[in-house]
């Protein structure tokens, strides 16, 4: 065992030896160093973080055909570090009229509900973060204190455009919930278990993608409606409320919601990559070193996040019927209907080869996606023909 | 060790690292506050009325519906981590959970109340 091997293990070893050693309990030397580890993972996180601003900002240029940040520093990459002492020195506003507690306690609770979501990602073989047996439905947990800080920050700053900001995000929240949730059964069903390492480790042969590619894709849409980012941006909503729920942030409170958002959407790009797309897998390579491991989980989120921004910066936002509608009649019986026919088609199909399978599998999932969207045709048609009295079939034939 | 110790150390962490960026954005940033800067943001009009009235109660709805389902997902979750085990039988028996939510999905629909008014 050396240090290429097993860093963790080899550095928490030397550190408990030197805390034991000065004559501290075990018990608490290894408290210490568990703590060590995960304010170092934290620190990590907060600047890949500052870079996340830089990369964003990037990317929304290039979407746009523009060039972004490109003054400060090499290819722009001081700007944040420069935002970011902006932000700092900026003065701390409170609005008299809010309720302090709930408008203070917004930003942390933000930003906390997005660090803890690390608790229980799997960096590399040896790194398992924390094993809990029910990490999947820790992710929603955690997911919904950042909606809740959403929400406290909308009623706490005492502001219409803030308030509506809120509801809204209410609204997003208990929608699409639903489908995650179901989306989430689907990786537990191929692998028996709520454990995020047993779920990477099921996806030895075949990442769940192939077996689930309608899945992944429903993750996606609800993983970009919790995160609350476009299309699905109606807490925010520029044109219309301003800036939204955080409108009445300034400075460094502002800053932690900004930097939340994109660690979020990084984060469920790295959930998406752990879920369908086999995580820290990559052809055996993860087993070469666990600094490999973590820079092909790094790649496979920031893919991920790179979707999460392509949907962002070419969907247009949607209204809040429209997005209502959208998940109620459409996505949350999809996702049900596609999780009934992975339970089915896994009972039937388990014993059958594993490619076998995989085929069935696949052909399930496109079949049902092609039903849904064929029922959602003649629907629209039906609702088209309703509103315009029905179409000429010279315009049909378009 | 227990693992949810990492979970509680994590809490702590995530909860000290904003409230110390927030905390130096306090301590570097002037403090000059008047009353026209701690009045809220309207555009620049003065704000009618107060912000924390009560809402649409088609909010609500959607909670409700949001509940059903999600306490559901509870019993589903259990259901699916040991599918692999217990085959059709248990297949069958989530078709018919299942279906029991839809028909409140349906009925919620049939009332009208998916429809934004």
């Amino acid at each position: 065992m050396s240090f290429w091997n097993d860093p963790l293990k080899v550095a928490a070893d030397w550190l408990e030896g030197i805390f034991t050693g000065w004559g501290m309990d075990a018990v608490l030397a290894h408290v210490l160093v568990a703590f060590l580890g995960v304010l170092l993972l934290i620190i990590i996180l907060m600047v890949v973080d500052i870079f996340l601003v830089w990369i964003e900002r990037k990317v929304v240029a290039r979407f746009q055909d523009r060039l972004g940040p490109n003054r400060v520093g090499p290819f722009g990459l001081i700007q944040p570090f420069a935002d970011i002492i902006k932000l700092i020195i900026k003065e701390d506003t409170t609005p008299g009229n809010a309720d302090k507690v709930v408008y203070n306690l917004a930003p942390i609770l933000s930003m906390m509900s997005v660090l803890i979501l690390w608790a229980v990602v799997p960096l590399a073989p040896v790194m398992l973060g924390t094993d809990l047996n029910v990490g999947v439905l820790f992710l929603v947990a955690a997911g919904a204190i950042g909606t809740l800080a959403i929400i406290m920050g909308g009623w706490g700053s005492n502001n219409k455009f803030a308030m509506i900001g809120g509801f809204r995000q209410v609204a997003v929240m208990v929608s699409f919930e639903i489908p995650m949730l179901t989306m989430l059964m689907i990786p537990v069903i191929f692998s028996g278990s709520m454990n995020m390492n047993a779920i990477i480790a099921a996806q030895n042969p075949i990442p769940f993608w192939v077996l689930s590619p309608l899945g992944a894709l429903i993750f996606l849409i609800a993983a970009i409606a919790e995160l609350g980012r476009a299309p699905f941006d109606l807490a925010e909503g520029e044109s219309e409320l301003v800036s939204g729920f955080n409108i009445e942030y300034s400075g460094m409170k502002f800053g932690m919601f900004y930097a939340g958002e994109l660690l979020h959407a990084f984060t469920f790009g790295g959930f998406w990559a752990i879920l369908f797309f086999g995580g820290y897998r990559f052809f055996g390579l993860e087993q070469v070193s666990p600094f490999l491991a973590i820079l092909i989980l790094v790649i496979k989120a920031m893919l991920g996040y790179w979707v999460i921004m392509w949907v962002k910066y070419t969907m247009m936002r949607i209204r809040i019927d429209q997005m209502l509608a959208f998940n109620w009649k459409f996505l949350t019986p999809l996702a049900f209907a596609l999780l009934l026919v992975t339970a089915l088609m896994n009972a039937l199909l388990s014993p059958a080869p594993t490619w076998l399978y995989a085929l069935g599998m696949f052909l399930a999932n496109v079949v049902t996606g092609w039903i849904a969207l064929e029922i959602a045709r003649s629907a629209t048609k039906q609702e088209r023909d309703r509103i315009e009295g029905p179409t000429k079939t010279a315009e049909a034939h378009h | 060790m227990n693992e949810w110790i990492y979970v509680a150390l994590f809490i702590v962490v995530g909860l000290v690292i904003p409230i110390g960026a927030i905390a130096a954005g306090f301590i570097l940033g002037p403090k000059k506050p008047n009353p026209v800067k701690e009045s809220t943001y309207e555009c620049g009009i003065e704000p009618v009325g107060e912000a924390w009235i009560q809402f649409k109660a088609q909010y609500y709805i959607f909670a409700l519906v949001f509940l059903v389902f999600d306490v559901e997902a509870v019993f589903l979750f259990p259901w699916a981590v040991k599918l692999g085990q217990l085959g059709l039988y248990a297949v069958i028996e989530g078709i018919v959970f299942v279906s029991i939510l839809v028909v409140g999905l349906v009925y919620t629909w049939r009332k009208g109340m998916l429809e934004w008014a």
